[in-house]
């Protein structure tokens, strides 16, 4: 079960490129690394809880809190009413109120907060409320929405080519619906904020979330107050995966007006029901799809309309849409295309950033459709997949219009297929498919092309400050935050690099919007290229002016500064070394400033959304993946027996963290396509929201033979030392692990039949996937 | 009544507590009180395992049935999100915290593995996994052993992460074994509760409610009769949600968990009697040493610190729909025995159940034992149960099947399902159609009739109703393919869980119910 290239990297080690350990692990394994509940409580700390609506659309025509006030413990009660600024704490639509006024959207959706003297009392106290509600007809399917034209954005399209014409030129078709589930983050912390009143109206929040500088401007807003009057601070999230993106925003609003109003420190916690409740998830998509393809399984055009759960408001919705539509290419070249993408209003949670930002919605279509295409012409899925690949004269341009530059699929497949010994494996499969009546194994490899850069250009910046110290050791402050992905590692990582100095020397501090201002969200994988570009920025800017100054001390006039080299700790002027600690002491001395801030605006990039064309990525990542499952026709239990993954992270920074990265992605998005499954009652109500009904993958979910590699590869555009970002792209290597299991019910018919198999893949799914094979193929094919 | 403090012990110290309410949380009151944060709140429902704990206690329980306290040490992992802090008294409980002490200031190999492997991303569930590894590895170190990857995965069954995808956690508690070893000092631990015992039982009272921990079942048969309105408290894996969750108001408790003649395991009179206090880990060990068919399920069922904390006694007397362990337990036509101030009297397990959360229990009665019949030699039994995760879920379907197989007849078949109905229910039509016959196509044709009048299962968020009844008939399929006369398959060849059976397998099957004493 090793990771192949598990790298154990001595402090000794040079900074870049090893595998050293997180930089938090020993607060980690100690239970000493500090989450914002950890945080001693300052004298006179008050909790919050928030009162949520039972009703999927409605008017509240009675609000009824004497009973919640009047519960001893309980200092005060706010509403809509008590907000002095806007109700709102949308992203980009300004849609999103903090606390419902008068108008119910959904079943969980705040409607007041109660502080009491305990974080039990609050709790308790919530759910005393009498409200009266007089029933709006609720849309709770995103198909109902679809079919009444209720949107929370306009729709959106890119068409290239004439699909129409080659659609009805191709010698085959292949048109059909399909779904694929939502996905709870379930961030292991849940939301929390922590806000304390400041001299002349001032908050500082403590906050878990992957935006500081978007909690700083909405609660500004909510509360009537500057930007300069809001201090937000992140050390650490336990978790966020596009979870704590935006939707930290009503946590911290609520916190910051109960601070605000009470003069007093304010902790608001929602324990894990209540989190799963109120906020969104991975939007579920609905596909209708029509296909034409030749004899060999060349895709000659395609159609596809994307139908996204968006909830009861706007939130991320659009740029997820997008994301999803930028993707529906992945790895394959598509000559003419029509790619539709509706953002559905629901009467249900307003669904979010979660890991792959769409990105993966959009995939994983064309690559059941590929997959469908290669079982229609008794093909291997892989040959039709690698007869797609972008490659080859005229067939490197995205349906966007962006060219592929640095194209590596080819030899990355072809090596995993190698190593993973992925034909042999399929003969040895059909050998025991053939001798076993009950269970089938199911093989797949599928591959991925993953854009990074935010769709966005100008979120595509990031500053850091940089501060070295007269003993020489290092501080480091930048933009993005750390929620597990090892960001600060590898910034830290970087800033050793650069000054040449031991990576145990630097040290990086919380996210703090007083000290970097106007950051991005840690979010698109980005965090570690932009991040880590303007920390690099920062340093050399403290490095050359160290080197002018050494040169001019030591260099007797004869070396010049860009001669002076950092390495080691130490620093070489031609013949003469110093200690870096001891330069640095002499350079104070002499009045030479040692911090600097340092910026990063990714080049290259530019985004026409009125036609969704432009260059939307600095770069691509890819990736492929092969799985092995063992289904059983019977139940429609399923376990995976294999997986061998190779992933492109560039020139790693860390090689530990990447791996780390692929592994992790790999089993959270199999759990989204799996054994994840959000279930709403016919009243609008969410059943799966605790770990007890919900179902994230545990210990025996990891394959017993799990072989994860990254690809041998170095970025092709100046990217933080020429590595590619890791965040995302590897939620697209399960994939793999779906259609191995589609494969092996297709085993229980005659292997042409296409199982219907639903997303996400549960017993029932493959049990009611296998019975429409059966059906199709005659009830001989029953054990 | 007198009103005692609760002492025990905290990583290794003394502490003696009162003034806080009787349904007060471990976690709680280790992250407020004591200011110990290393230890998570990520559910407060016992399923992600961010706030594992070990917990240590001096205990007699065991197959031999001894009427005095042994001072065996226990060491075994909890949730202390669902354990009210009463019920510790008199034991030692240790928290992450107490690891770099241990290890004189320096990582703990336990921790040291995680960092070495990339153990930990968030780290949010770090500690808890580093509290269930901690507890493997004072299981093993001492007595000289070293876990398989099966063991390392089904300790680490309860802890949830959501960044790692598990792979450098399982290598961590391989590696945890290959470094400087920390042993745990067992003899000043012992000494410690030793010095904490109580001779008689405990009460503690906040508020005007009352916990009361009797010592024996007659003072036990005693409190209940004169408090029925009071809770029945045993390993409080249900009753710590009602209180985390629900805001139920649970009134004065009575806690089982200290009466030494409901933690007794041994064999009478052609049963293996099973008291009601007896931790699920430790029922179930000796339920699978007698029919190793039910491995599987055990490994299945919760994860192993809510095994370790709740017992069969209350996961029966909780007459949950989906209770896992009534199918298996109904079949092999186990009774359960009750009593109240006028004496005892035993019922057939599925006469217990009369309908959704219905019991007949009387407000004076206990349940003091469950008593599982021996096995007989023509037995074939199986149960399976159907979940969206391998690891503690609760199933969508629970089946049960037992059958003597003389000369290729079917005698006394008994057929059970969880989830099908209101409570855990025998398919009477299913067996009818069964008794008798030989036990080929022509039989399970008929039975899978009978089963389809047998039961009307709702649909919920864990499978609809047409799965449900789609399912059950497969799983007798299955049984039918795995115990038939003619041509049976081997479970390679019918379950894709099969090799996780390997850890049940550990505890050595009985060869024979002659050779159990």
């Amino acid at each position: 079960m090793k990771a192949e290239t598990l790298p154990q990297a001595s402090p000794a080690a040079p900074a870049a490129h090893h595998g050293h350990p997180h930089e938090s692990a020993h607060l980690h394994v100690s239970g000493e690394a500090t989450y914002v509940d950890d945080i001693r409580e300052l004298a006179g700390t008050v909790h919050a809880a928030l009162g949520l609506s039972t009703q999927a659309h409605a008017r509240i025509t009675a609000l009824g809190l004497d009973a919640v006030r009047a519960m001893p413990g309980v200092i005060a009660v706010f509403t809509a009413a008590d907000i002095p600024g806007s109700n709102d704490c949308g992203p980009i639509i300004h849609d999103d109120p903090i606390l419902a006024d008068g108008l119910v959207q959904y079943v969980g959706q705040p409607i007041f907060a109660v502080v009491a003297e305990s974080h039990e009392l609050a709790r308790c106290a919530a759910r005393r409320a009498e409200v009266a509600y007089e029933p709006l007809p609720a849309v709770l399917d995103p198909l109902q929405a679809k079919q009444q034209h209720s949107f929370v954005l306009p729709p959106m399209q890119l068409v290239r080519g004439d699909p129409a014409a080659c659609l009805a030129a191709a010698p085959h078709r292949l048109a059909g619906r399909w779904q694929v589930g939502g996905q709870e983050q379930f961030y292991l912390e849940g939301q929390i904020s922590y806000a304390v009143p400041r001299e002349d109206g001032c908050i500082h929040l403590w906050c878990s979330t992957q935006h500081p500088t978007e909690m700083q401007q909405v609660v500004g807003h909510a509360l009537g107050l500057a930007a300069n009057q809001v201090v937000v601070e992140m050390r650490r999230m336990g978790g966020g995966f596009g979870g704590k993106e935006s939707q930290s925003a009503l946590f911290a609003c609520v916190a910051a007006l109960a601070a605000s109003r009470l003069r007093r420190p304010v902790k608001l916690r929602p324990d894990r029901d209540d989190d799963m409740m109120i906020t969104g998830k991975r939007h579920d998509f609905h596909y209708d799809y029509d296909v034409g393809f030749d004899d060999d399984g060349r895709i000659l055009a395609a159609r596809i309309e994307m139908t996204a759960r968006a909830g009861f408001s706007a939130d991320l919705s659009g740029p997820v849409a997008t994301r999803a539509i930028c993707h529906f290419d992945n790895a394959y070249y598509l000559s003419d295309v029509d790619i539709r993408a509706l953002c559905a209003r629901t009467n249900t949670q307003s669904n979010t950033a979660f890991r792959g930002f769409g990105g993966p919605q959009g995939a994983i279509a064309i690559e059941y459709i590929i997959d469908s295409i290669a079982r229609e012409l008794g093909r291997d899925p892989l040959d039709v997949r690698k007869l797609n690949f972008y490659g080859g004269e005229g067939r490197d341009l995205t349906p966007y219009g962006q060219r592929v530059e640095d194209n590596v699929i080819h030899e990355l497949v072809a090596e995993l297929e190698a190593g993973s010994a992925y034909r042999e494996r399929r003969r040895g499969i059909a050998a025991f498919n053939a001798a076993s009546p009950v269970l089938k194994k199911g093989l797949a490899l599928t591959p991925l092309k993953f854009g990074i850069s935010f769709n966005v250009a100008h979120y595509n910046q990031a500053g850091a400050l940089v501060h070295v110290y007269t003993d020489g050791s290092v501080l480091v402050n930048h933009g993005g935050t750390e929620m597990g992905q090892g960001l600060n590692t590898k910034v830290c990582q970087v800033v050793a690099n650069e000054l040449g100095i031991p990576l145990a020397q630097v040290r990086a501090t919380a996210a703090d919007t007083s000290k970097v201002a106007n950051t991005s969200a840690t979010a698109a994988s980005t965090g570690a290229d932009l991040n880590g570009k303007a920390a690099e920025d920062a340093a050399r800017r403290i490095r050359l002016r160290l080197a002018e100054f050494a040169a001019g001390t030591y260099g007797g006039g004869s070396i010049g500064a860009d001669a002076v080299r950092f390495t080691n700790g130490q620093v070489e002027i031609g013949e003469t070394v110093q200690p870096f600690a001891e330069l640095v002491i002499r350079a104070y001395e002499a009045r030479v400033q040692l911090w600097s801030e340092g910026f990063y605006a990714t080049p290259r990039l530019s985004w026409d959304l009125s036609t969704l064309t432009g260059r939307p990525f600095y770069y691509f990542a890819y990736g492929a993946a092969v799985s092995e499952v063992l289904v059983d026709t019977l139940t429609g239990e399923w376990r995976l027996l294999r997986a061998d993954l190779l992933h492109d992270a560039g020139n790693s920074i860390n090689p530990a963290i990447d791996i780390g990265q692929v592994e992790g992605a790999f089993i959270q998005g199999m759990g989204w396509l799996t054994m994840e499954e959000l279930w709403w009652n016919k009243d609008g109500r969410l059943m799966t929201h605790a770990p007890s009904t919900y179902k994230i993958p545990a210990a025996h979910d990891c394959p017993a033979e799990f072989h994860t590699r990254l690809f041998r590869n170095h970025s092709h555009e100046d990217t933080i030392l020429r590595s590619k970002a890791v965040g995302e792209p590897p939620l697209l290597l399960p994939f793999s692990v779906l259609l191995a299991i589609r494969d092996a019910i297709a085993a229980a018919g005659d292997g042409r039949t296409n199982p219907p198999l639903r997303a996400p893949a549960t017993p029932e799914a493959i049990l009611d996937a296998v019975e429409a094979v059966r059906a199709a193929c005659g009830e001989g094919s029953r054990p | 009544m007198g009103a005692d403090a609760i002492r025990f012990l905290l990583n290794g110290e003394p502490v003696e507590v009162s003034g806080i309410a009787t349904t007060t949380s471990l976690l709680s009151w280790l992250r407020i009180h004591r200011g110990l944060t290393g230890t998570k709140e990520g559910c407060g429902e016992g399923d992600c395992g961010a706030c594992t704990v070990v917990v240590g206690e001096l205990a007699g329980e065991g197959e031999e049935p001894s009427g005095e306290p042994s001072d065996e040490l226990r060491l075994y992992s909890l949730n202390a999100c669902i354990q009210f802090v009463p019920a510790l008294d008199g034991k030692a409980v240790f928290t992450v915290e107490y690891l770099r002490r241990q290890a004189g200031g320096s990582l703990h190999p336990v921790q040291q593995a995680m960092v070495d492997c990339h153990g930990s991303q968030c780290g949010f569930c770090t500690p808890g996994f580093v509290m269930s590894l901690w507890d493997l590895y004072n299981d093993c170190v001492p007595a000289g052993t070293r876990p398989d990857t099966a063991r390392i995965r089904s300790q680490l069954a309860g802890n949830l992460c959501r960044c790692t995808g598990y792979r450098p956690i399982i290598e961590a508690g391989e590696r945890m074994f290959e470094l400087p070893e920390r042993v745990l000092d067992r003899e000043a631990l012992r000494a410690g509760l030793l010095a904490l015992r109580r001779s008689g039982g405990f009460d503690y009272a906040h508020d005007g409610c009352h916990f009361h921990a009797p010592r024996t079942l007659a003072g036990l048969v005693e409190l209940r009769s004169r408090k029925p309105q009071a809770t029945l408290l045993a390993g409080c894996t249900d009753i710590g949600l009602w209180v985390n969750k629900q805001f139920r108001d649970v009134g004065d408790l009575i806690h089982v968990g200290r009466v030494e003649e409901l933690r007794q395991i041994g064999e009478q009179h052609g049963f293996l009697r099973i008291g009601a206090a007896v931790p699920l880990s430790d029922a179930y060990a000796a339920l699978c040493r007698r029919y190793p068919e039910l491995g599987e399920l055990w490994e299945r069922f919760a994860s192993l610190p809510v095994r370790n904390a709740g017992t069969l006694g209350g996961n029966i007397a909780n007459g949950s729909p989906i209770g896992d362990s009534a199918p298996a337990l109904i079949v092999l036509g186990a009774r359960v025995v009750l009593h109240g101030m006028h004496g005892r009297r035993t019922l057939p397990l599925e006469a217990f159940y009369l309908d959704y959360m219905k019991k007949d229990l009387a407000a004076d009665e206990i349940v003091e034992a469950v008593e599982v019949p021996l096995r007989a030699p023509t037995l074939r039994l199986r149960s399976w149960k159907l979940s969206k995760r391998f690891d503690s879920d609760i199933s969508a379907v629970c089946a049960a099947f037992a059958l003597q197989l003389e000369d290729g007849i079917v005698r006394a078949p008994r057929i059970a399902f969880g989830g099908m109905a209101a409570t855990s229910r025998r398919a009477l039509r299913t067996e009818a159609a069964l008794e008798g016959r030989r036990w080929d196509e022509a039989a399970l044709a008929a039975a899978l009739q009978a089963l389809d009048q047998d039961y009307a299962p709702l649909g919920d968020l864990r499978a609809s109703a047409g799965y449900r009844r789609r399912a059950a008939a497969n799983l007798l399929r299955r049984f039918h393919l795995e115990t038939r006369a003619e041509a049976p398959l081997d479970a390679q060849q019918t379950r894709v869980f099969a090799a996780f059976d390997s850890f049940a397998a550990q505890s050595q099957p009985l060869p024979s119910p002659e050779a159990a004493r």
